[in-house]
Order: structure tokens, then sequence, then C-alpha cells
């Protein structure tokens, strides 16, 4: 099959068996591949009272249709399961090597059931696979631990790894690769720690077969040629996504002490021109990348030894730096190395130790609960002790480990007013109260707040941060649109910064596997998997979906305190405005359940007939769905 | 014409190994380019792109003569080569390169397509 290894693994970490088929080219066809292959195995396959930290949830190791080819930009790898965040579908992705040399040893898919009796670790040399034992791995650092079994096992292997957070079923525990690619979001690594994989390590040789490989090497070539001139490729290669950091500052949208404020006073200490100045080491690419937006980095924080690190990205500057109001991009690089060899993601880690520290601030968390510490704004060892505390679930710490809205729910007190999150998943480094259509993408994402999936800040720029008319139908296309690269498993900023179209992706998909798809399909994939998300949540649940789609308290009533964006908000009645025509523009009834016709018209009325049976199917809508879902707009995306 | 090799701008993308591969075996694999990078982390946090300089090591050490300076590279004949691994352990520089598919080590013929997709200068063309 042109495009793809061929192979399909299987794994039962109960029994160890290893199960080889080759891989359905009707399912490759169907799904693509990463976030596609997870949305149709978890829905088809996980009884929906699993337990996402027991042995029925699935964890999904998923390349993609252009991951290891010669495209804008094949690097990713997905990884799927059921969220112990959110309690619904989850796919998270990472760039690096890790899927093009999976590809290349011949695998397209791994889907792991059950739990390993003792710690082990996946090692795939092409046709070698195998499980190992783990158990001197066990409680390593993902950084340490791949350095290690780079040392033990050859430099030529690709590792991904967990650490002690996803040991210990951290809610926000990620899978690091590469040092420094995450997979950083909806609880991937916990997942990987309950199954007890604490490392997958891949070596392949095998390359990629395409179907015209001369039309394939011509349409990337000429790419590469036209935009290496691009305007925003030189920012973009100095700064990486560190270079938003004044932009959103500027803008009122950048989380400080806990989305408590949108503009951080001492942003220009921790921006990308502070980092290239003073931290940078090099620029790290991700495979067939050449924006290179990583930078690799070393902290140097007075008193703590020297840490490298890659990043800190846009994402950890804000919901560490700003968020926890860290003056210095040391102390935001210092405490990213934490995280990552810690195994938590640095959005979720970030926002939750912020929640922390206003509860610290107000009372609600003192040192009696702090062993002692305190947690002071921008304090580095505060920000330490408390990691340590959730790292491995003492006191405070084993509530702050269920994220926010779970750590919320367990100390009460009102503070789930202040906890940025939706569905259990923290938001990423947006603040929306100046920014509705952001607001709304966030509240109706399939998998908790993540930007990935739709980013609309400069949407909401377009056509205007006081309104919220036309947001909705913008909201859909991005909600199609940006989902398709994480399933092609590509990266999205060649489309969103360099103006490489998608039906150029398309193109190369077609060159490489000889299909004959259109991007027009593509779309109705796309909107078919989030249709399929929507019902596996509302199966998983319970309904209406409308109930899920909840704002937090800050963001609906309280107007930002000062900055550019003072006095704004978006407020309930707007946000339950946008929800209305968000329903209706999908094809939703006002519940927010997905009707029969919509969920038949994209060729899933299997989960039609299960929304009925738990009592959520939609009720019609009058006058039928409607033709056109979504409303296109390119507005510059990160 | 040589490559001229400023390992400080090397991000370890990989293109100029998967044009590389396209070029001369017209598929994509990275384990089959004929140059290297090798990656330098956590510490010191570099890439090294390992290209060949022509030292003419290999043709030395070659013992069934298989190996000729012609034009602007040195040539590995795959009729003389038996595959023996002795230019590989000669080579000083580590950029003689083996595949287990392959009837004869790896080396570059310096067409230049990977200076070519290079986006950062770390690798361009020396004349």
């Amino acid at each position: 099959m042109d495009g793809f290894g061929g192979t399909t693994l299987r794994i039962d970490l109960a029994t160890g068996n290893i199960r080889k088929t080759a891989t359905d080219p009707a399912l490759a066809r169907e799904w693509m591949g990463a976030r596609g292959f997870v949305s149709k195995i978890l829905y088809d396959e996980v009884p929906r009272d699993a337990d996402p930290l027991g042995p029925d949830n699935r964890f999904i190791v998923a390349p993609g249709v252009l991951t290891g080819s010669f495209s804008p930009v094949g690097s990713k790898i997905g990884f799927g399961c059921i969220s112990p965040a959110t309690n619904g579908h989850a796919d998270s992705s990472m760039g690096g090597h890790l899927g093009p040399e999976l590809k290349y040893a011949g695998y397209d898919l791994i889907v792991f059931k059950n739990i390993a009796p003792e710690p082990q670790y996946l090692y795939i040399d092409d046709d070698t696979v195998e499980l190992r034992p783990a158990g001197h791995y066990w409680g390593m650092g993902s950084l340490d631990l791949e350095k290690r079994m780079k040392d033990d096992l050859g430099k030529d292997f690709q590792i991904a790894t967990i650490g002690p957070s996803g040991e210990n079923g951290i809610v926000f525990s990620c899978i690091t690769h590469d040092f420094g690619r995450q997979a950083g979001r909806c609880g991937v690594g916990a997942v990987m720690g309950s199954k007890k994989i604490k490392a997958i390590a891949v070596r392949g040789s095998k390359g990629l077969k395409a179907r015209d490989l001369p039309s394939l090497t011509k349409l990337t070539y000429d790419i590469i040629q036209r935009t290496k001139t691009h305007p925003n490729m030189a920012p973009w290669q100095k700064y990486g996504t560190a270079y938003f950091v004044g932009w959103s500052n500027e803008r009122g949208c950048f989380p400080t002490r806990n989305f408590q404020q949108t503009y951080f006073e001492d942003w220009k200490g921790i921006d990308g021109e502070k980092l290239v100045e003073e931290c940078l080491i090099s620029d790290k690419a991700c495979f067939g990348c050449w924006i290179n937006c990583g930078k690799y980095s070393k902290a140097k924080v007075p008193g703590k030894p020297d840490k490298y690190v890659e990043g800190p990205e846009y994402e950890t500057i804000a919901l560490i730096g700003g968020s926890c109001a860290f003056k210095s991009i040391h102390e935001v690089a210092y405490a990213n190395n934490l995280l990552d060899n810690v195994g938590m993601d640095t959005m979720s880690g970030g926002s939750t130790v912020a929640f922390a520290m206003e509860c610290y601030q107000r009372g609600i968390i003192t040192k009696d609960d702090l062993e002692g510490h305190e947690l002071r704004w921008g304090n580095i060892d505060d920000f330490e002790h408390v990691i340590d505390m959730i790292v491995h679930r003492r006191g405070i710490g084993d509530a702050l480990a269920h994220g926010t809205k779970g750590a919320a729910e367990k100390i009460g007190k009102g503070t789930i007013h202040f906890a940025s999150q939706a569905k259990g998943m923290e938001f990423s480094g947006y603040d929306t109260r100046w920014y509705p259509a952001q607001l709304l993408s966030y509240c109706t994402c399939d998998i908790g707040a993540h930007h990935s999936k739709s980013w609309a800040i400069t949407a909401d720029i377009e056509l205007g941060r006081d309104t919220i008319e036309g947001k909705a139908a913008v909201v859909i296309y991005l909600q199609h649109l940006r989902p398709l690269f994480d399933t092609w498993s590509c990266c999205r900023l060649f489309w969103g910064e360099i103006d490489v179209s998608p039906e150029e992706h398309v193109d190369a998909i077609n060159y490489l596997t000889g299909w004959d798809a259109t991007l027009e399909e593509c779309f109705k994939m796309s909107e078919k998997i989030w249709n399929q998300n929507r019902c596996h949540y509302i199966e998983r649940n319970g309904g209406p979906g409308r109930k899920f789609d909840i704002a937090p308290g800050r963001h609906l009533t309280e107007p930002v305190p000062d900055g550019p964006a003072e006095g704004k908000l978006v407020g309930s009645e707007n946000f339950e405005k946008m929800l209305d025509d968000y329903y209706a523009n999908r094809g939703w009834d006002v519940e927010g359940n997905p009707t029969r016709e919509i969920l038949e018209l994209l060729g899933i009325g299997y989960a039609a007939d299960n929304l009925e049976k738990v009592g959520f199917l939609g009720k019609p809508i009058e006058g039928g769905v409607p033709a056109v879902r979504g409303r296109k707009l390119k507005p510059m995306a990160m | 014409m040589k490559i001229k090799v400023t390992k400080e701008k090397c991000t370890g993308c990989k293109l100029c190994q998967q044009i590389c591969t396209i070029t001369h075996y017209n598929e994509i694999n990275p384990k089959k380019a004929a140059i290297g990078i090798e990656a330098q982390f956590p510490e010191p946090g570099y890439f090294l792109p390992k290209v060949c300089v022509q030292c003419g090591k290999c043709e030395e050490a070659c013992p069934v003569d298989a190996i000729h300076h012609e034009g602007d590279a040195y040539v590995i004949h795959k009729d003389e080569c038996t595959n023996c691994g002795i230019c590989v352990e000669a080579c000083p520089f580590g950029v003689i390169f083996t595949h287990a598919d392959l009837p004869t080590p790896i080396i570059c013929d310096f067409c230049m397509k990977c200076t070519e997709v290079c986006n950062t200068g770390a690798i361009v063309v020396e004349d």
C-alpha cells in the first residue's frame, strides 16, 4: 500500500500477545490515519463505562497518511485513548522523528489493550517487535530515560517515554520524544502509564514508497523554494512560537496570574527576543521541516543546576510564564525542563499550578496544605515544590493531580469559578474575554479546551472582537480544517503561517498513495470525526451535549481588569447565543445533540442508533440540516 | 565542488537525506542517504551534518580497487565491490554508509540536491 508501512500491530498487554496484520486499506482510505484512526477505534472498541485508566481503554499509536513522506510536512504521530481528564475521545500529536521512523519500520497503527503485569517497553527494530522488561527504567524522568535508552539501544533509535507523572496517573501527563517534543494534551501519558508501558523505541530502515514520487517530489520541492522567502519565514525561524508572546500581550489575550489578567507587565522578560538573546543554543526542527520553530535552550537560574530544554514554546511561556507570573525566561525554561522530565504537559501543568497559586493568594490553600512551603506568584522554588507534591500525589498535590476541574471539585469553596478549563482540560494560552470565537472554540472542542482544533484569535480580530455575529460558522470551519492536519498527521504551520494551501496537502496525499481524494471529501471526513467524537462523548457521559459545553465562570462574569482588553467580557447571554448558532449551523438540535439527519449524511448512521439508545439523539431540525456547515475564513493561524 | 558545512545552522530536519534517497533510490528513506546527521542531544545540543570531504582514504583502503575518483566524486563500482566494509571502517569522517538492502556502501556523488532543499545554509555548495 503506497504511502503506508503496511502493517498494524495489536498488542494485548495482559497476555503479551503481539499480533501483526496487514493495515486495512479501507480503514486507511476512509479515516486517513492518526486522529481518524483513533476516533474510529475508540468508538468501535472501548466500552462506554470503561475506566480511562483501566484495562478496557485502548492506547493507540498512529502516524497518518503523510507521516514520513516528502511533503509539507509529515513529521507527526498521533496518540489516542479515552482521556482521564475529559472522559472522552483524546487525540494528541507530536512532531519530531518517531512517526516517520515507525512507518519506515513498516507500521501504521499500534493498538494496546489491557494492562501489563510489570513495567515494559515496546521495542521495534524493523520486523522485530518485542515487549521488554522496563522495571529498571520505571521511575526515571522522561528526558533522562531517553538519553539512557539511546545509550542502551543505539542513538539511531527514536524513543518516546513517560515520566513519573504518567506512572502515577496524573491526568495531564504527556509523552515525550526527541528531548523536547511532546504529545502533551488529554493525559495520553497517564493512559500509557496505566498500561505500564514506560517507553516505545523504534528503528526503521525500510523507507516509504510513493505511487508517483516524481510528482510528489516536484510539488514539495517547489513549495520549499517558494516559501523560503515568505515574509513569515524569518521570524518563525528565528523565534519560533515564542514570537507571539508580545503579540498576545498587545492584543490583551495573554493569560496572566491564572487568567485574572490578560496582559503581563513583565512580558518582555519572557518573550521570543529574550529567549533567543539569553537561552538559545540551536534551532531544532521536526522531520522534514524547513521552518524549524524549535528552539533548543539552556536555562540558567541562580542556585539551581543549568538545564537543557527544547523551548520554551509560546504555550509554555503563556501558561507557566504569564499565568504563574515568572519574570525571567530562564525560570520559565527551568520550569519547562522540570515538567518535561517528570512527564507533565506544560500547558495543563502550568495552568494547574497557576490555579493553585490563586487558591494560595486567596487563602484557600495555605502553608499547612503545602508541607510548610508557600506558593507565591513567580517563585520558582514554590513552583518546584508543588510540582513534586503533584507528581507524588502528596497532600494537596493529590487533588491537583486531577487538573483544575478535578481539583476545584475536591477543594470546593467556589474555586471552580477560576478553573480555566472546558470538559476537564485546561485552556490553551489565550484568554477569551475579548475573543468570543475562541471562547466558543474551547467550550465546544471535542478533546477539551485546546487551540489545535480551532484557534480563532485572528478570526475574532478580523470579524470584530466586540461582536458574536458570524463567529459560530467560522469556528465550525476551523474545527473541520485544523483537525485535518492532525488526521493527515502533518504540521498545520505550513498552512497557517506560510500559505501552503490545503489543496496542496491533498495533492501530496494523492501523489503519495494513488488515491483520488478531494479537499471537499476530506472536510466531510473531518466533520464525520467531529460528530462521531461528539456522539461518543454523550454516550459515555450522558447528555444532553449542551450541558458539557460550559464556559468557566471567570470567563463569563469578570470583565478584564486592565491592559489592552480592559473592561471586555463576552458574557453569558452572548455565549449562549453563540452556542445556539453553533448547534444550528452544525445540524444539531438546540440541546447540542447531533440529529439522525446529520449523522446519516456523514455516513455514521450507527452513531444515531447508539445516541437513540441512550436517549440523546437530537430532535429533527425544522428546515433540515444546513447544506453548508461552516464558513471559510483564512485568518493567520498558529 | 565540495559541500560546506556550518554545523550551528543544522536543525536536524533530514530534508537533505530525503531528497538524497529520492534522487538516488527512487524512495523516501533517510537510512539510505549519503549524508549523515549526528544528533548531539541532550548536551551540547547541536546537530552535526556529516558529508564526504573527498579525502580519498576510501580509495586507498579498498582491497579490490573498486573506488575511484571520477568527475566530482569518489565512485564505488558495483561490479568490483565485494561489500567488505573496509572503506566504511577506513573513512575518517564516518561518511560512507551501509544499508542491508544495498549491494555496496553508500557514498556521496555530489549531485548537490541536498543543498537545494536546505533552508538554513547548514550545507551549501562550495566551489
